[in-house]
């Protein structure tokens, strides 16, 4: 009897589970095979079919000098946007989280960005970054400072790609943090302040390990928006001046759809899963083991 | 009717299929409209969507029997996406308006119908035979016509009349030769003190097409009729790339790095630059927004005028009825005939695509009151075809890469091109004929 009991509990859990599996199989699972399956052909030449070659494209791929700077671009832009937007959306969320006048207005300006779609957000900076109409020049300009080709110039344009990114980005990640300030107990802050603890070391042994399950996912969100997001390339740069702001999905774009190489976007897709799949495990298990939740 | 069928349950919806059916068996008897899909891009920005808009409800009210949904789709890149994922996922428009040089690779994928196969009277291969040869050159091959003109341009140069008389130049007198028009850039720049640039050829966007440009001035062609070749790295062509990168590096003409493509009309506009070259689907936009004097003229030599024509084809898709492609071709002849394709001229700045275009009155009075307008044709008996190739998406990026690469001081015009022609001899190794 209590087997039985134990059994239905069982399919009622699973039944339970079936529709998000169902989901997930239909959407992630089955595209993830049929990508890897891809991968291994070479597509067919004028109307024969593909044609199964094994390895060769991962071979291709590793001596694809394209594809490693893409890879490397992709690098830099993760490191240049993660950190930085995440010190900034903290930065924000703990300045309009404090008692100061218009704080509704602050909090509405800096979530702003996020409100626009991407592609409409890198038109606007277009124009920000146009070397003699732009505003970034015209104020260079005002202090007697030489113009810069933001986009065009192959040393800087990676950077002006990065600093649109975190500006779109940092007002997103600060509302979770303003969430998360908001459930810490104000008796904390009062104790410590009975304590005489300073603010600083209130924040960094306090409020900073509190927020740390935000972090892990704000964390996780913004390395796969620097791998997921690449709307504002079509836009700004498509990944030139020579690739230089070309990123990894944007290569995979291209191959699929300019290219018309199937197969080959499927082979760097797959070894973009494998490093996602690699670095969220590693995040996971690292991170987690420091995460206090509640 | 669709929506409403998603409602039904299954049997009725069975039904409802069967009559959906009956309905298309009533169209093909013409009580029932046709329906038709269509992409179209835009590449030039302003208000073109609505242009299009008007026509296809014009055509409408004339054709009852035929429904066509336009349906804007982004740029030139954007379109052939969407097309492409239509077709695969098997939901293929009729019609679309796409890249002209995308014909390679609709024709590699089996994906496009030649008009000569629909053609049967006299009087629609008089229409076939109608257009400019020039804008053929791109949608033809072995002899079949696959690409009907519809937004094509060339490349044309903008003056700023003003500018030129404040640098002590004939406002007047553009620019006829490469020389000139880097002493006349050189010029500008100097007399404005270094508040104006000389002139701006776009480096982004589409570079290759500016490039072609430059190589064909220069007497060089860079690609094969068959599309299976390229020659990037011939002398001609360096040359052609070595004055490009001398504008910038040399006459202190042009700014340092790549020019975008996409603010270069407004750089034009705000007098940052005295002279552009970019496609004449901006002249509507310009006459429209300049508040200075400005010319229009033909790009200048080096050995001979040139440039490589550009923009946007009719195709017909396969994978629909016949039925479907007659309709297809009653829209398409209906938005070329003379008289839309001057309407659509003088909208846009894009060209009329037939000499008959030019003989309408409408089109005529404009030419008189706004001369520009003429040019892109008068240009036209020096064009040449655009870049178009097997594998296209390729070969244009290595010669984009190149462009780029020379452009911002990454490697000189010979190495780039070097390299571009080695990528581009990868791509196309399985094509050689």
């Amino acid at each position: 009897m209590i087997q039985n009991a134990d059994r239905r509990m069982q399919v009622y859990g699973a039944l339970l589970l079936l529709p998000a599996a169902l989901l997930l199989a239909t959407f992630a699972y089955l595209p993830t095979v049929a990508t890897l399956f891809n991968s291994l052909f070479l597509p067919g030449f004028r109307g024969e079919p593909a044609e199964f070659v094994g390895l060769e494209n991962y071979q291709l791929l590793i001596e694809d000098d394209t594809f490693w700077q893409v890879a490397r671009n992709n690098l830099i832009y993760a490191l240049g946007t993660i950190p930085t937007s995440i010190a900034l959306a903290l930065g924000m969320a703990l300045f309009v989280n404090a008692r100061l006048p218009g704080r509704g207005f602050v909090r509405m300006a800096y979530f702003t960005p996020t409100i626009l779609p991407m592609i409409a957000a890198a038109n606007i900076w277009m124009f920000f970054y146009a070397p003699q109409i732009g505003l970034f020049n015209a104020m260079l300009g005002w202090l007697g400072l030489p113009g810069v080709n933001w986009l065009g110039d192959p040393n800087v344009a990676l950077a002006s790609v990065i600093v649109m990114t975190v500006w779109k980005e940092a007002g997103f990640f600060m509302i979770f943090y303003l969430a998360a300030l908001q459930s810490i107990p104000p008796e904390l802050e009062e104790a410590s302040n009975l304590e005489g603890t300073s603010r600083w070391s209130f924040f960094w042994r306090v409020t900073f390990p509190l927020l740390m399950p935000t972090t892990l996912f704000v964390l996780i969100n913004a390395l796969i928006n620097a791998v997921r997001v690449v709307d504002h390339l079509f836009i700004l740069t498509k990944g030139g001046p020579n690739n230089a702001t070309n990123l990894l999905l944007y290569y995979v774009y291209e191959n699929a759809f300019s290219f018309f190489d199937r197969t080959y976007a499927a082979t760097i897709t797959v070894v973009i899963l494998l490093v996602l799949a690699v670095v969220a495990t590693v995040k996971f298990t690292v991170l987690d083991r420091r995460t206090h939740y509640q | 009717m669709l929506s409403l069928i998603s409602r039904f349950p299954m049997r009725y919806s069975l039904v409802a299929a069967g009559l959906l059916s009956a309905g298309q068996a009533l169209a093909q008897t013409g009580d029932e409209p046709v329906e038709l899909t269509m992409y179209y891009p835009v590449a030039v920005g302003g208000a073109l969507t609505d242009v299009v808009d008007g026509l296809v409800s014009d055509f409408e009210d004339e054709h009852p029997n035929i429904d066509v949904e336009a349906i804007y789709a982004g740029n030139y890149d954007d379109t052939r996406v969407r097309a492409m994922s239509a077709i695969e996922a098997g939901d293929a428009p009729q019609l679309s308006v796409m890249f002209s040089i995308d014909l390679f690779d609709l024709i590699e994928q089996d994906a496009i119908v030649a008009f000569d196969d629909l053609v049967e009277t006299e009087e629609e291969q008089a229409w076939l035979d109608s257009f400019y040869p020039g804008l053929m050159e791109n949608g033809q091959l072995d002899g079949q016509t696959y690409g009907i003109p519809f937004q094509r341009s060339t490349i044309v140069l903008y003056w700023n009349k003003d500018a030129f008389e404040a640098a002590g130049l004939d406002p007047e007198q553009p620019p006829e030769t490469w020389e000139e028009m880097a002493e006349m850039g050189a010029a500008v720049r100097e007399a404005s003190d270094g508040e104006q640039w000389g002139v701006m050829v776009p480096s982004t966007g589409y570079p290759y097409w500016m490039f072609q440009a430059f190589a064909f001035q220069n007497g060089h062609r860079l690609m094969s009729e068959d599309g299976t070749e390229v020659y990037f790295d011939d002398p001609a062509a360096i040359e052609a790339l070595e004055y490009w990168v001398s504008l910038a590096d040399e006459h202190a003409a042009m700014p340092d790095g790549t020019i975008e493509w996409g603010t270069l009309r407004q750089n034009f506009l705000e007098q940052s630059t005295a002279m552009i070259w970019h496609s004449t689907g901006n002249l509507t936009a310009v006459r429209e927004e300049a508040d200075f004097d400005f010319g229009v003229a033909m790009l200048p030599m080096k050995t001979q005028r040139g440039s490589p024509t550009g923009g946007g084809n009719f195709y017909l898709f396969k994978d629909s009825s016949e039925e479907e492609q007659q309709a297809a071709m009653t829209f398409i002849r209906w938005m070329t005939a003379p008289e839309r394709a001057a309407a659509w001229s003088i909208e846009t700045g894009y060209m009329g695509v037939s000499p008959a275009a030019y003989e309408t009155e409408a089109l005529q009075d404009y030419i008189e009151t706004f001369p520009p307008a003429a040019v892109a044709r008068d240009q036209l008996e020096h064009g040449t075809a655009e870049l178009a190739t097997y594998q296209g998406g390729r070969v244009r990026r290595a010669l984009d890469n190149a462009v780029q690469a020379a452009l911002t001081g990454q490697m000189s015009p010979e190495e780039a091109l070097t390299q571009a022609q080695r990528e581009a001899d990868a791509a196309l190794r399985r094509y050689a004929r």
